[in-house]
């Protein structure tokens, strides 16, 4: 039998100051990066909405442009109203999803989005006097009506003169009315839509002298809030495209949060029964694995955090999937490293073959996942798209942590030789081992 | 469990038939069933709106039925979940207006102090998610016979391939049979299962490789099936250590998950059942009885040749 030699203490010190120093890190900040990290609608409740993108004009051109100023627009509109973490997003060729997390009120987010906010001024007879053009640009607010207090809301013209020809062509029809519209549409007509209880007409003056004046008082069923909002749409500018609702998808927020503790309390079982299995299978090798699965799953959320990610369900699932591909690569590395133990080698060696026999069989089957998620994330939509990310960080830290992490820290505990002549603690009994 | 490999005989090669015509009838009852009887398509792939309402207490459906009555609205299915049965979802082919919409969530609101989910789809839009996903998995498909040929062989990707898409068909077979609503995430799932599957088998490839490499000469079959037989054996404990683990997080997933993700996760069981078999008993199979072929071809070739020189 050959003499013991000495045990490297250093060795064994290192791996628990490695170790210690992880436990820290995580144990500091991983409530700070866990909760940092924006969850999707079906996680916390809110609303969503894909719109199929119509140009106004026959002459427009569907394109890129187009889409990106629509997503401009849609932006500053959400602005006013105050949601956080909005996420507007291009999908296809003509198309616009929009998530609102945490939004209440979803009648006035959907309002608020879809209408075009073209303003014009009309006579009766639904001909043209003002519009869009005529107004200064972010010349919209919200104020108080000096005779009633009613909330209004008043709107900038360029030039004072153009209201006083106005008014004058307006004053000489015997219905001297003013309408005011938002969208109007080359079918619609004064007298009908006057009647209609969800008018497009915002009000409807009577002009009874020349007005020569820049500023126009919009009266109209206002409250305070409406009109703030009506005054923010107009400031953050006409929509260029029509948009046509294809989908809505409201989620309350108290099934999102029941969902979410469902799926994390599910996750920590799974990964609970992953590490038992680990440790009663491959020993000491099963705990050096604990300690890594929990270094990736720790580098996981720190990654998606930085990478400003949306967590959704599926994005969940991925995640404890891919727990359970860091769970493979370290399985392969071990099975091999058993291997080279039962054909009799020593431990050291046995651990030096194993790692490098078992790192291609690790990179292939890595490298067509990634392909297969790769393309997935290309060619795929919204919750596809978030599977697929999930997937390729969790893959990318899996290779990190399960070949590199495990591979330094085991190695840290074999050439110590505290493990020399002790196949028991990889799982492989004696009597199995072969003579060279 | 443990396996000895050298005390181990298993003959996975022996029954290769076998397990080839009943992946085969299986395979084929599918398709004929996904003709026939179809799949149970969820809301994300038809026109309508479900109505997910959160109570606080044990429901019935005729109670939710007789809340929508009050509003006039009949919906056509209603199916009761939960731990205690208090989430009820309510189908309605057709969307609901906005006026609807807000009444019926304003109404549950008011009566449980939860707002219900409401979501209206148009089936544009799962049609083109599952559209996609099919286009996406056939590209993926020849990028993996690419990739594996360039780094094996072609005969391997062409194995892993038809074993892949052995995975997929079986999972939607299943879904046919048990006709569970299919959604968005079961989509997320098949994915899933494709990229294990693919995982899988070329850990196993790799093994057949490897051991193709010592051989020196493959002359007759029995050599061929050797090599085979031995490279699953070597591979077995981890194949199944590897499934095992992975099943823990997808059980997990599918029995304390909520039913969010019950039609994700149970695809995943499913899928992870038939990718081991596929790598067990099907995979590594074909190649062998390519290979096999290809031999043979060669070595005509090479008989061939001299007499007609």
């Amino acid at each position: 039998m050959k003499k013991k030699r000495g045990v490297k203490k250093g060795h064994i010190a290192a791996f628990f100051v490695i170790v210690a120093a992880f436990a820290a890190l995580i144990a500091s900040n991983v409530l700070d990066h866990a909760e940092e990290i924006s969850l999707g609608l079906d996680l916390q409740g809110g609303f969503e909405v894909l719109y199929e993108v119509h140009p106004i004009d026959e002459g427009q051109q569907m394109d890129r442009e187009l889409l990106t100023d629509t997503v401009a627009a849609l932006n500053a509109r959400i602005n006013v109203l105050g949601v956080s973490e909005p996420n507007v997003t291009i999908e296809g060729d003509d198309r616009v999803r929009v998530q609102l997390a945490g939004v209440t009120d979803q009648q006035a987010a959907r309002e608020l989005l879809a209408t075009e906010a073209r303003l014009s001024f009309r006579d009766v007879d639904d001909n043209l006097m003002l519009d869009g053009s005529d107004l200064v640009e972010g010349g919209a607010r919200q104020s108080f009506h000096p005779d009633t207090n009613q909330p209004i809301v008043t709107v900038t013209l360029e030039d004072a003169n153009l209201m006083g020809d106005v008014s004058q062509e307006i004053m000489q029809n015997p219905d001297n009315r003013m309408a005011i519209w938002l969208d109007y549409d080359e079918e619609d007509t004064f007298y009908e839509e006057i009647q209609k209880e969800d008018s497009k007409i915002v009000s409807a003056p009577t002009v009874r002298s020349v007005l020569r004046t820049t500023d126009i008082m919009i009266e109209g069923n206002f409250t305070v809030e409406s009109a703030q909002q009506l005054a923010g749409v107009l400031n953050a500018g006409a929509l260029p495209v029509e948009l046509e609702e294809l989908s809505a998808n409201a989620v309350g927020a108290s099934l999102g949060e029941r969902a979410m503790d469902q799926a994390i309390y599910a996750g920590f079982i799974g990964i609970g029964l992953i590490f038992a299995y680990m440790i009663f299978y491959y020993r000491f090798m099963g705990l050096v694995a604990l300690v890594t699965l929990s270094i990736y799953i720790y580098l996981v959320l720190v990654v998606f955090n930085w990478m400003n990610a949306v967590l959704t369900l599926p994005g969940i699932a991925a995640l404890i999937l891919g727990v359970g591909m860091a769970v493979d690569a370290n399985i392969i590395t071990f099975e091999r490293i058993k291997d080279e133990l039962r054909s009799g080698k020593s431990t050291m060696s046995a651990f030096r073959a194993g790692s490098r026999r078992s790192l291609s069989t690790i990179l292939d089957a890595n490298i067509t996942t990634i392909l297969a998620a790769a393309v997935l994330f290309y060619f795929g939509t919204s919750a596809v798209q978030g599977f697929a990310v999930m997937l390729i960080v969790s893959i990318l830290t899996s290779f990190l942590t399960a070949v590199f992490g495990s591979r330094l820290l085991l190695g840290l505990w074999v050439n110590s030789r505290v493990l020399n002549q002790k196949p028991r603690m990889f799982g492989v009994k004696e009597r199995e081992i072969s003579e060279l | 469990m443990n396996f000895e490999h050298e005390n181990t005989k298993i003959d996975f090669v022996k029954h290769r038939k076998k397990f080839f015509i009943f992946s085969g009838i299986l395979l084929m009852t599918g398709v004929i069933l996904l003709v026939t009887l179809g799949l149970n398509l969820g809301i994300d792939f038809r026109s309508g709106t479900t109505v997910e309402v959160l109570a606080d207490e044990t429901v019935t459906a005729e109670e939710i039925a007789g809340e929508f009555q009050e509003l006039g609205l009949e919906p056509d299915d209603i199916t009761l979940a939960g731990g205690a049965n208090d989430i009820a979802r309510a189908a309605f082919i057709g969307a609901l207006g906005q006026q609807e919409t807000l009444e019926v969530q304003a109404h549950f609101e008011e009566l449980y102090g939860n707002t219900p989910n409401v979501s209206t789809v148009t089936p544009i839009v799962g049609e083109e998610l599952a559209r996609n996903a099919i286009i996406s998995v056939l590209i993926a498909a020849v990028g993996i016979i690419i990739y594996v040929t360039i780094r094996f062989e072609f005969l391997y990707g062409i194995s892993a391939i038809i074993a892949l898409f052995h995975d997929a068909l079986f999972i939607l077979t299943v879904f046919a049979i048990v006709q569970m609503e299919v959604n968005i995430p079961f989509i997320a799932a098949v994915l899933t299962i494709i990229g294990y599957s693919i995982n899988d088998t070329i850990v196993t490839f790799d093994r057949i490789r490897e051991n193709m490499s010592y051989e020196k000469r493959i002359k007759t079959f029995d050599d061929l099936a050797r090599v085979v037989n031995k490279s699953l054996v070597q591979t077995l404990a981890r194949s199944i250590n590897t499934v095992l683990t992975v099943v823990f997080a997808a059980a997990a997933l599918f029995i304390f998950g909520g039913e969010a993700i019950r039609t994700f996760s149970f695809a995943l069981v499913v899928g992870l059942v038939a990718g081991t078999y596929s790598s067990l008993f099907i995979a590594a199979q074909l190649w062998m009885v390519l290979k096999w072929k290809q031999l043979q071809r060669k070595k005509k070739q090479r008989t061939a040749e001299p007499t007609e020189a």
